[in-house]
């Protein structure tokens, strides 16, 4: 007996969004169905991954990933191309300095910095700030002043910040990440302010503030799986692509910090450590994401190992 | 919640002389106030006024003036087979049927119609005998719809079970058994038929009738209406729909859930 296939009948899809400039461009989103259901709908493009430089060396990054970056990591344009070298769909340029707790580097020496790093690599990049709201808004406003046309990601927007990065990026034709702590009712209220603004909302990626396996992973699975459904089913202020910074979330847990000789029974930090990222990526793979901002070059590897074997075509 | 407009019927004074004028700007007028007002259909009715032989030429001037003006399908309304079928032959995109009782003879002619055209279509539970009075009766009707399009090939989400809803000061108990079809209803079939309702017909000849309107359209919201052949143009209703919409976990809360409510 033949079996039938249940398939559901979606009536949107997520918006697709080009990052950078031709020929070196990035397309995520696109999906007419959940995560890898090939056989139900369109997932037209994979899921991309960043790499992520610092505007500063990083001083509390476990040996294990800083030696991966040996000899680049004070040299932001040094680090980005290591970055690419290493196959990075992108780079994802933290301004960490411009942090006032660190060195309070002003918006135009990050812009400057931005622009190097833009200049030195072939792929699109995402450009965050220091995660201090209004020190963000002064900073990309800069950035993308300086990196006008080039189609770049900025954030992270908010609540509080949103209106001057979401100005910045319609004068100057980039994209932005819309952040919410967590709340997918905050989430689709900021698509609208921002869209309200008259920014397309296929210039929108939503970052809804995603946590690292066993720091609360099932809180952002479950709004991702959520804001995907409401696409899917015609809201079209959830339909954008999902972004997750897990990167810095994964490298601060003691499970990718603590050396093999503080934990052995938790065997070899490094595999370790990686496990964590790619587990952790996968998870969110498996959610919605589209997006994933990750540390560890080997974490980058494994996890498309993953992905290419979850694009092939499951189609009856 | 689909709502289809209610107001291209030649009972309302205005589209009974836009009809006999050949005026086509009343008809437009309402098709863009409805669009404008969240209607995802048109209910296009010629009114009783209209001779039935003219009834199919009347009925494809006034689909064509609405699909012309706005980009929404129409809900074909008319008693007369001949007109459905002129409308359906000038429509654009796919169309509703409005409607089929349980009568055999009448799902005989609407439903390889609905085929035909690939047209949604709505099925009363009546029949000859009337309106039944309780749910049960309601259901059985429902049910023998839902086998004839069944084997006729209609999918069925493109069956909208109209329960009938009487004026609730001439048939107060019908209320509470409506509700009660409406439920198992949904129960008939997997995937479910879809549901809709003839809501202004509630509050006829009744004072605050938008309120009578809009607390039953909730209500029935509540256990399982899809649709319902409305007045657009009452905004509390459609705040009211917003607003069940979150409750009902359908729409993702927002502060703006008005305003989005109202975008398509």
């Amino acid at each position: 007996m033949a079996v039938t296939i249940a398939k559901e009948r979606w009536t949107n899809k997520v918006a697709e969004v080009v990052l950078g400039t031709e020929p070196n461009i990035v397309k995520i989103g696109g999906e007419s169905t959940l995560p890898f259901l090939h056989f139900e709908g369109e997932m037209p493009n994979r899921p991309a991954v960043a790499l992520e430089v610092w505007d500063m060396e990083p001083t509390n990054w476990p040996e294990i990933l800083t030696s991966a970056y040996a000899g680049v990591l004070n040299d932001p344009v040094a680090w980005a191309k290591k970055c690419v070298e290493y196959g990075a769909d992108l780079v994802c340029l933290t301004m960490v300095s411009a942090h006032p707790d660190n060195k309070n580097t002003s918006p135009e020496e990050c812009a400057q910095v931005a622009k190097a790093v833009a200049d030195a690599v072939n792929v699109p990049l995402i450009i965050l700030g220091c995660g201090i709201e209004e020190k963000d808004a002064q900073v990309l406003e800069k950035v993308a002043e300086n990196l006008s046309g080039r189609n770049f990601l900025l954030g992270c927007a908010t609540q509080e910040n949103y209106k001057t990065i979401t100005a910045a990026c319609i004068v100057h034709g980039h994209n932005i990440i819309a952040s919410s702590p967590l709340d997918i009712n905050l989430e689709k209220q900021l698509n609208i302010l921002i869209t309200e603004m008259n920014l397309a909302a296929n210039r929108i990626i939503i970052d809804p503030s995603v946590g690292a396996l066993g720091y609360g992973i099932e809180y952002a699975y479950s709004i991702m799986e959520r804001t995907r459904i409401g696409a899917l089913t015609g809201d079209k202020m959830m339909a954008m692509p999902v972004i997750c910074l897990l990167g810095q979330e994964v490298w601060k847990t003691k499970e990718a910090k603590s050396t093999t000789e503080e934990a052995p029974e938790w065997g070899n930090q490094e595999r370790r450590a990686i496990l964590w990222e790619v587990t952790t990526a996968v998870a969110f793979a498996q959610a919605g994401g589209s997006l994933f901002v990750m540390r560890h070059p080997e974490s980058l590897k494994q996890f498309r190992a993953h992905i290419d074997k979850l694009m092939q075509s499951n189609t009856y | 919640m689909i709502l289809i407009g209610e107001r291209i019927n030649g009972m309302f004074k205005d589209i009974r002389e836009a009809i006999l004028n050949k005026d086509p700007e009343p008809i437009r007028y309402w098709a863009k106030r409805q669009y404008e007002n969240c209607a995802a259909y048109l209910d296009i009715n010629t009114g009783p006024t209209v001779d039935p032989k003219d009834q199919p030429a009347v009925m494809e001037w006034l689909v064509k003036v609405a699909q012309e003006t706005v980009p929404l399908p129409c809900c074909i309304d008319s008693t007369n087979p001949e007109a459905i079928e002129a409308g359906l032959a000038v429509h654009k995109g796919k169309a509703m049927i409005n409607s089929t009782s349980a009568d055999q003879w009448k799902m005989d002619i609407y439903f390889p119609m609905a085929k035909k055209y690939n047209a949604a279509i709505i099925g009363l539970a009546m029949n000859e005998k009337g309106v039944p009075k309780s749910a049960a009766d309601r259901v059985a009707l429902a049910m023998e719809i839902v086998v004839n399009a069944d084997a006729h090939g209609i999918p069925m989400e493109d069956l909208y079970i109209d329960p009938l809803m009487l004026p609730c000061n001439v048939a107060q108990d019908h209320g509470p058994e409506v509700l009660e079809a409406i439920r198992q209803i949904k129960t008939l079939a997997d995937p479910p038929p879809r549901t809709t309702l003839g809501l202004s017909n509630s509050s006829q000849r009744c004072t605050n009738r938008h309120l009578i309107n809009r607390t039953f359209l909730i209500m029935c919201m509540a256990v399982g209406l899809d649709s319902a052949i409305a007045d657009v143009e009452d905004q509390e209703l459609l705040d009211a729909v917003a607003a069940a919409n979150i409750l009902l976990n359908k729409d993702i809360y927002c502060d703006s859930f008005l305003k989005t409510f109202r975008q398509r």
